[in-house]
């Protein structure tokens, strides 16, 4: 059958491929080249060797460098907020409780809604809370980020608990039996044998949770803008503002592009493998 | 210790339900303000809209205004048709050309097949500032910066988890059935669409949901290739206050915020179970 299904490429591959090609490979190749070169479209590139590498570190007082930072804090403080809180929901909607549907269909609910709207509802929201304080949350760094905590968690917490109460649901109901005649505490159930049955979902989670805080743009642009000043402006952001924001800087946006894969190529290598060590055989 | 689990049963319970309060508060706070004169929304944000006049303070509720302004402003009948002509068609033609690609390059091994494959797999970690830039211009230069052409970036760009996806459950079907089908004389046009799509369909009901979620909410990618002259949804939402449209007009953002978030809503209650098993299917094997 191979050998007359090989035939049929240009019938069931073609069309992909050179969609593919097109939207993804091409513009892939030329990034990589275009950040090496001064331009402003793509065809009047002039190759400046590593200028927009150094220009993206060093210009704007390293605004590259503090957006950078900024998304890392965000990244640390949410993924640990949004695991923990997720799980949590899960331990208590594992119980036979009625009603855990309805509760679990509310929880995930607020994951469909896109980005700039989700953006724009805690908006509303946080300078309402803040107009009390006679201030809005484009004031301060702080209420900033701490805004794109709060969003981030009310958007990822149900999608997480769902996949944490699939892992918890996979625990052989004999083990935990097993423990609790042994004599075993709550407390020693869900550290000995809960929280290692569900390593591979906390792998996914940590992950998903990982990427989508480091890649956030969406809401970053709704929520604050980047403001006050380009404080709370986030990697995305920051590359998005270098490139569209400034002329003649289109090649450093490109080069500041570059160094984003990089850095979210590496977490996900890194993590994946880190945790993946940490499972435990079924 | 029945009563004691009983009550703290109760207690979690309880927990819980102000838990989904607190989830659904915000939601709940937009719509009332989308009923609000657009003065008062930003000094009295969780205040009810009031019908008659308070003392000094006049009735903030005006009824529909704030949506007949946000649909004329934004033109918001036509971006609904762009998302629902782009969301659909570019789903469609995911779901038919990525099961077929999977199909072909899991059953066909050679270098090419297997050089693809990873090639797919690399394009799902690549953030798409990476290639906005060269995109959009490699787009307007082929001429796919309109509602048509942007399918086929769509398709693009959506590949490589689709294909990643279908080829994961291409490798559990038996060979024996297509082989029994060749031996019957059927080619492999045949056996793919009679045979292996119907055995498929799970996924790609896994594969609709997370696309269709993807390019329904996807600000970034149709704002650089056909904002201009084409508007959806969240590009439509974001302009309320970004000025294009003259002044920011609260109660029209309200308005707007809200009607972006019934058809999601609709979606959602319509067929939850599918979409949630097709997010979690989706995160497991991405």
């Amino acid at each position: 059958m191979q050998k007359t299904l090989k035939k049929y490429f240009a019938f069931f591959a073609l069309p992909t491929v050179i969609a593919f090609t097109i939207a993804f490979l091409a513009p892939f190749v030329m990034g990589l080249y275009l950040s090496f070169c001064k331009f402003t479209t793509i065809t009047n590139a002039k190759w400046v060797g590593f200028e927009n590498y150094i220009k993206a570190f060093t210009t704007d007082d390293g605004a590259f460098l503090s957006a950078l930072w900024f998304t890392v804090k965000f990244t640390v403080v949410s993924v640990l907020t949004i695991n923990i809180l997720a799980f949590a929901l899960a331990l208590l909607l594992t119980r036979g409780l009625k009603g855990t549907n309805l509760f679990r269909t509310v929880f995930f609910m607020p994951n469909l809604i896109g980005g700039i709207v989700l953006g724009y509802i805690w908006q509303l929201i946080i300078n309402g809370v803040l107009y009390y304080f006679e201030t809005t949350i484009t004031v301060k760094a702080s209420y900033g980020f701490w805004g794109l905590v709060i969003l981030m968690n009310w958007q990822l917490i149900g999608y997480m608990m769902i996949i944490y109460i699939a892992g918890i649901q996979n625990i052989p109901g004999d083990l935990m039996e097993a423990a609790s005649i042994d004599g075993a505490k709550p407390t020693q159930i869900l550290f000995k044998i809960t929280i290692p049955m569900v390593m591979p979902s906390v792998t996914i989670c940590t992950f998903l949770t990982l990427t989508n805080s480091f890649k956030l743009f969406d809401q970053n642009l709704a929520l604050t803008g980047g403001g006050p000043g380009t404080s709370t402006r986030m990697l995305a952001l920051d590359i998005y503002k270098t490139f569209y924001g400034r002329n003649g800087f289109e090649g450093v946006g490109q080069a500041k592009a570059v160094v984003f894969f990089i850095m979210v190529a590496a977490i996900a290598f890194i993590q994946l493998r880190a945790t993946r060590s940490k499972e435990v055989e079924n | 210790m029945a009563a004691k689990k009983k009550t703290a049963n109760i207690a979690i319970f309880i927990i819980l339900f102000a838990l989904a309060l607190l989830f659904l508060y915000p939601i709940f706070v937009v719509l009332m303000n989308s009923f609000k004169s657009k003065l008062y929304i930003a000094t009295q944000p969780f205040a009810f809209p009031s019908l008659l006049p308070d003392g000094n303070n006049a009735a903030t509720f005006v009824g529909f205004t704030n949506y007949i302004n946000g649909i004329v402003k934004t033109n918001f009948m036509k971006a609904f048709g762009y998302s629902a002509f782009i969301t659909v068609f570019s789903v469609g033609l995911i779901v038919l050309f990525t099961s077929m690609t999977a199909w072909y390059i899991t059953r066909v091994k050679s270098r090419i097949t297997s050089t693809l494959y990873y090639l797919f797999v690399f394009s799902m970690i690549v953030p798409f500032q990476m290639v906005m830039f060269s995109m959009s211009k490699v787009a307007s230069m082929l001429h796919l910066d309109n509602p048509v052409g942007i399918l086929f970036l769509y398709l693009g760009f959506g590949s490589g988890l689709s294909v990643f996806m279908f080829s994961g459950f291409v490798k559990s079907i038996p060979l024996d059935i297509e082989e029994a089908a060749t031996i019957d004389g059927c080619n492999p046009i045949q056996i793919f669409f009679r045979i292996v799509f119907p055995i498929l369909k799970p996924t790609a009901i896994t594969v609709a949901i997370l696309n269709a979620m993807w390019v329904w909410n996807d600000y970034l990618l149709p704002l650089l290739v056909i904002g201009n002259d084409y508007k959806t949804i969240p590009v439509a939402v974001q302009g309320v206050l970004t000025g294009s449209y003259g002044s920011k007009d609260m109660g029209a953002l309200m308005a707007m915020l809200v009607i972006s978030i019934i058809p999601i809503i609709i979606f959602y209650l319509s067929c939850q179970k599918h979409i949630i098993k097709g997010v979690v299917a989706g995160a497991v094997k991405g």
